[in-house]
């Protein structure tokens, strides 16, 4: 890994230049990868003021966004929009009807049905997709829809741009690996926002990629404490941590897929370097030697104790994966031996 | 983790009773016949039997309950186990004590088994997954997910009053969306091969996919009942009664709630249940709840046995 978007629902969130310039700082005396901030949308993540978007900028955001605070008030979205869309600034949007989730921990489909659990229902995610695609009409914003969970949800992306509407999608490699079906006896590490979907949902998110509609695949890297795992699956903790499995999670897929190496290496390295209008995710003379070297026949098995990151959780425990990082360099340096 | 049964230990028995989904149907019959053999020592003089004699059993209850634990209280003292009552809910969780560091306490105190009642769905599991092997779980009921003794103990009703199960049609009327006990029914009764399982109620108190459990979808009561042979009515939650769920407790009633006039679609020897504890007047009427074709009392007593013999199974494979 060695480019970082880095959403704004940090505590305090990202809504001010001070706290931008000091995430940037504490990256650089790292050393370790390039974070590109993302700066929040409005205040406080409250949904309520916009936030000085310029100076946000200036200071090194990248993008504007809500992280997984829902934004409820339309017309303040609407406003934040066209605001963003005045300077040419992408907005990052996780469509999920607040009302809608309310109190919703697993997809509504079987699973949820059967054990039990509070349903988030597909609408959820559709509702306020249509919103959102509608305002991006209405604004011309250029607008960046994070976590993808559901077939519908890509059928209407896929319509969107061949209508010509200006956005571009990204789903988590953990939803394009599995489904509600995984929860199986309330594993909590399967409690993730938005839900597991059902094994439909997940085929259409994987054909999405494939052909298009989808951009990219992210880690949505979500570390949880081990005590708030430990819990109830509607009282745990959503989240499962990402970021050492993203190539790993995402060469699987493009086994599976049957899929030239380098379309499904874009997905995870120049798509979204796009996305996020950075210099990054691609070889070639002049530009930084961000590299990753891996062997992909290296096979290995998850352990999550032996995952460096805070958060072990994850719901790929026990999972054989194919592919190993042997080096990542930042800027020509070695940052990571494996 | 997924796939095995966490419920079964490594021959198959017994090890916990967490749900009756994907129990086998011999172990389900096993117990009703148990229960059975001890549904005779409630009318001896002396109510006891010594099989779990110097047993501790805990009831661990983080959700209020006076009924439920009432009765699974007097099975284990039927069964001479020394019983210790915790409503955790006004204590150790109050003071922020997780649920697994209170369940780690009572171990260390030498429990032998739990009985665990919670608001939220899969809290037995959890608890089951993390106690010693001699440790028995048996789920009282967490959140919407199941109750299976209850769910047993209305098998065990049905049978007494029905005798075969194969050629039963059964409604479940009411608030299936937020009901353990209707989901341990319709997983009982499918076990036990009922060819005809309904559920019956407004749409928003019905699961979206609850047709995947096997049942029939009804929204009406006179073509839900028509002969029926069993009409189990589940209890409404005071605070579903009014809001976006349900307009009010009183036009609930006029469609729902179980009258003299919406039983006669039922075949006239019809039984009618309910879970308890029962709402008169909003989901069955007195006259039905008291009347002729009603064998709510006698779910009581048979409650009382069918723990027993789930607390004695759960001993014996110890």
């Amino acid at each position: 890994m060695t480019s970082l978007a880095c959403p704004p629902d940090t505590d305090p969130p990202l809504d001010e230049p001070g706290l931008v310039e000091m995430l940037k700082h504490r990256a650089r005396s790292l050393n370790q990868a390039h974070v590109y901030p993302i700066g929040a949308l409005t205040q406080g993540l409250k949904g309520e003021r916009i936030t000085e978007m310029a100076e946000l900028l200036d200071a090194g955001c990248v993008a504007f966004s809500q992280a997984d605070v829902q934004l409820s008030d339309n017309q303040v979205l609407m406003r934040a929009m066209q605001y963003a869309s005045t300077f040419g600034y992408p907005v990052w949007l996780r469509p999920r009807d607040a009302a809608l989730a309310r109190d919703g921990v697993a997809h509504d489909g079987q699973v949820a049905t059967r054990l039990g659990l509070a349903p988030i229902p597909v609408i959820a995610e559709t509702v306020a997709l249509s919103t959102i695609l509608l305002l991006v009409r209405e604004t011309g914003a250029r607008v960046h829809l994070c976590r993808l969970s559901t077939g519908d949800g890509v059928d209407m992306v896929r319509q969107a741009k061949s209508l010509g509407i200006n956005v571009t999608c990204d789903v988590s490699a953990n939803h394009v690996h599995l489904s509600e079906m995984d929860i199986g006896y309330f594993d909590s590490n399967c409690h993730l926002v938005p839900p597991l979907r059902s094994l439909r949902d997940r085929d259409a998110l994987r054909r999405g990629v494939q052909d298009g509609t989808v951009d990219a695949i992210c880690s949505d890297h979500t570390p949880v404490d081990e005590d708030a795992k430990q819990l109830p699956f509607g009282e745990s903790e959503s989240g499962a941590t990402g970021l050492e499995l993203l190539l790993a999670l995402t060469l699987k897929w493009g086994n599976e897929a049957k899929l030239p190496l380098a379309a499904v290496l874009a997905k995870v390295t120049s798509a979204p370097a796009g996305i996020l209008g950075i210099q990054a995710g691609s070889i070639a003379v002049g530009v930084n030697a961000d590299l990753c070297v891996f062997d992909p026949h290296a096979r290995w098995k998850v352990e999550p104790a032996k995952l460096k990151s805070q958060g072990k959780n994850t719901p790929f425990a026990g999972y054989e994966m194919n592919a190993k990082v042997r080096f990542t360099l930042v800027e020509g340096h070695v940052v990571y031996e494996g | 983790m997924t796939g095995l049964n966490p419920q079964l230990n490594a021959n198959g028995e017994l090890q916990h009773l967490l749900t009756i989904e994907g129990l086998p149907r011999e172990i389900v019959l096993h117990i009703l016949d148990t229960a059975h053999s001890f549904l005779s020592v409630g009318e001896r003089e002396i109510k006891k039997v010594p099989l779990l004699r110097g047993k501790a059993i805990f009831n661990l209850f983080f959700e209020a309950s006076t009924r439920t634990r009432t009765t699974f209280e007097i099975a284990a003292k039927r069964l001479s186990a020394d019983v210790i009552n915790l409503n955790v809910g006004t204590s150790s969780q109050s003071k922020g004590e997780t649920l697994l560091d209170t369940v780690a306490n009572l171990s260390a105190m030498h429990a032998d088994m739990f009985v665990v009642r919670h608001s939220q769905s899969g809290a037995a599991h959890l608890i089951a997954r993390h106690v010693a092997p001699y440790i028995h779980v048996i789920n009282a009921g967490d959140g919407r997910h199941a109750h299976p003794t209850q769910g047993l103990l209305d098998m065990f009703t049905i049978r007494h009053y029905k005798k075969e199960f194969s050629s039963l049609r059964v409604a479940i009327v009411g608030d299936v969306l937020h009901s353990r006990v209707a989901r341990s029914q319709i997983h009982a009764l499918t076990t036990l091969g009922v060819p005809e399982v309904r559920v019956i109620g407004p749409r928003t108190l019905l699961p979206t996919n609850v047709s995947e459990l096997g049942v029939h979808v009804h929204h009406d009561m006179a073509t839900g009942l028509k002969d029926v042979d069993v009409v189990i009515m589940l209890r409404l939650q005071n605070e579903r009664m009014n809001g976006a769920l349900l307009p009010s407790a009183q036009e609930f009633f006029k469609y729902y709630g179980l009258t003299p006039e919406k039983l006669a679609n039922a075949k006239p020897d019809a039984i009618v249940m309910h879970p308890g504890p029962m709402n008169r007047g909003i989901e069955i009427d007195s006259s039905v709840a008291d009347g002729r074709q009603s064998v709510i009392l006698p779910q009581v007593t048979f409650g009382i046995a069918v723990r027993m013999a789930v607390m004695a199974i759960l001993a014996g494979n110890a």
